[in-house]
């Protein structure tokens, strides 16, 4: 980064010419040739600074895993018997040999599905709730130590009331998202609307906004950056949650599918499976940020 | 019948036990088209007074009548020019005005209508070529320039100006001084302007309202200010009842109504 820096500066440098001293400009050797390599060269160095030492860390835990795991009384099985056991799981990800025996990226959408209806709800109602909250001194009075109660509850607790509730798995999944994602959601954005500028008030009384316009026109994207952290810390919670239901209720999701391959004994399957939850997650959290940052620009900043 | 009628208003604050009144016995009433100054020391309730005209503070006692009719919540016939400007930070320039517009007149003009009235009030002060900026991305001379757009182009019938150019530096503040005098003349609206600049109040003003200290603050004295419009502020520096109009705020508030607690 430094030396490119220190070439563009001498390249691009301009010749000031001193009082009393003849200035000549002498053409560097070479320079028309470099032209590419120079535009192409910060951004090389960019993308390597970013994804070497990801890539150098991932190949150590690799490596060591490899080691650790290597003989044959080892109960766990290291990369290289993995990628020979569940070879079609990472390269295929949408397979379709049968209702059972279906690629991951299947099972992964088919929880995504479900995070997707869950997390959706929780938005929404909880958007309201926390405007309800954060709006009313009475209502926060009278929900706010209810919602700090409930919002320690985890999330499997919920599992078996909400099975007695639906008699099925499928909405049992999706109350149990809907009941994790939303406390966040919650409270975030309850701090948010205390936090609206008296100004921002101000202005909505003297052109009497109805309260239907001041919520959209004022509320939301005042307390937008507030919002988005809870969704944000909301959509986390989900993806940790539906893995765990989805091993209790069973079905097609990529929870039950760790559950049934411990119960065959597929140890390299499990791994497979973690690794493509990892990344869902991290995509997940990823989009639900560069929404926000999209959305609340320029409410930051004033 | 007057025009605007502020009618023996007092204003306590209660919090807990403790009653703090800030204004005592105000009385005055304003004229259509009269621009009115209203100054004082920190502190002394300008700002109060400002917002129970604006509607956002409810009087203790007493009433603000405009043409004969109480009034007691805000509204935009009583445009606000917010101190600190108060534009929405997620809306554009022309959307912030629009947010006004839309709301006041959203049934009586069409959009095309309402979209010439926007660029209108932003040409009014000189501020249509930033109309796609946000908030953010202006100095704080524009900004102020826009929320004095977003109160006009309410058409209010009274525009109350909350000390509008006192976060301003002294070059952008003149530049606004002289735009409101130009858009005073134009248009001929009533204006209430909280300052506590003399130089300001008595160039801008047909009458100046002095404050006393509060607690309890009162109306203590009201200037008329005898100076033929338009004004120049270059002219006026040697003008005689420039300079008596200015000495006779600067004695109200340093000799007889001294702040002694900032002192």
């Amino acid at each position: 980064m430094g030396q490119a820096a220190l070439k563009t500066a001498t390249t691009g440098a301009k010749v000031v010419a001193l009082p009393g001293v003849k200035a000549e400009v002498v053409a560097l050797p070479g320079v028309a040739g470099r032209r590419l390599v120079d535009r192409l060269g910060p951004w090389l160095r960019a993308a390597l600074v970013n994804i070497l030492p990801p890539l150098i860390t991932v190949a150590l835990i690799l490596l060591v895993w490899q080691l650790s795991a290597h003989g044959p009384q080892s109960s766990l099985p290291p990369p290289t018997k993995i990628w020979e056991e569940a070879r079609d799981l990472i390269t295929e990800p949408f397979f379709w040999n049968g209702s059972q025996d279906i690629g991951l990226g299947w099972r992964i959408l088919v929880s995504l599905q479900r995070v997707a209806i869950g997390f959706s709800l929780a938005a929404v109602v909880g958007v309201l709730l926390g405007a309800l909250v954060g709006q009313s001194v009475w209502a926060m009075r009278g929900l706010d130590p209810v919602f700090q109660v409930l919002r320690t509850v985890p999330p499997l607790a919920w599992l078996p009331l909400s099975l007695a509730a639906f008699r099925d798995s499928q909405p049992s999944a999706i109350f149990v998202i809907f009941i994790t994602a939303i406390w966040p959601v919650i409270i975030n954005t309850a701090v948010g609307i205390r936090n609206i500028p008296q100004d921002y008030r101000n202005v909505a009384q003297v052109l009497r906004l109805n309260q239907i316009e001041f919520f959209f026109k004022i509320m939301v994207p005042s307390a937008a950056p507030y919002i988005f952290t809870g969704l944000r810390i909301g959509v986390g919670l989900s993806w940790l949650a539906i893995v765990a239901a989805e091993m209790l209720t069973g079905g097609v999701g990529i929870g039950f599918f760790i559950w049934d391959a411990w119960n065959s004994s597929r140890l390299s399957d499990i791994i497979v499976a973690l690794i493509y939850i990892g990344v869902v997650g991290f995509v997940l959290d990823r989009l639900v940020a560069f929404v926000g940052t999209i959305v609340t620009r320029g409410t930051l900043t004033n | 019948m007057s025009y605007l009628k502020i009618d023996h208003v007092d204003k306590r604050f209660q919090r807990g036990a403790a009653t703090t009144e800030v204004l005592k016995d105000i009385n005055l009433v304003i004229d259509k088209g009269e621009y009115v100054s209203v100054i004082g020391h920190s502190g002394c309730g300008k700002s109060t007074l400002l917002n129970i005209i604006a509607g956002l503070t409810p009087v203790s006692a007493g009433a603000v009548l405009l043409e004969g009719k109480e009034v007691n919540s805000p509204g935009p016939e009583r445009a606000v020019v917010f101190q600190n400007h108060s534009l929405l930070p997620w809306l554009t320039v022309y959307d912030n005005v629009a947010l006004a517009v839309n709301k006041v007149f959203g049934g009586q003009k069409s959009k095309a209508e309402r979209h010439d009235w926007i660029m209108h009030n932003l040409d009014l002060v000189q501020m249509a070529h930033a109309r796609d900026k946000r908030p953010a991305e202006i100095s704080g001379g524009m900004k102020q320039r826009v929320g004095i757009a977003r109160g006009l182009a309410m058409e209010p019938k009274i525009l109350l100006l909350d000390e509008p150019f006192g976060a301003l530096d002294a070059l952008t503040r003149a530049h606004l001084q002289d735009s409101i005098m130009q858009i005073h003349a134009a248009l001929g609206n009533t204006m209430i302007m909280i300052t506590h600049d003399v130089d300001e109040a008595v160039l801008l003003s047909d009458r100046i309202v002095m404050m006393t200290n509060g607690p309890s603050a009162r109306i203590g004295e009201v200037l008329d200010v005898r100076l033929e419009r338009p004004r120049k502020r270059l002219d006026l520096v040697a003008d005689r009842s420039y300079i008596a109009a200015r000495e006779a705020v600067l004695k109200f508030l340093y000799e007889r109504h001294r702040f002694v607690e900032a002192a």
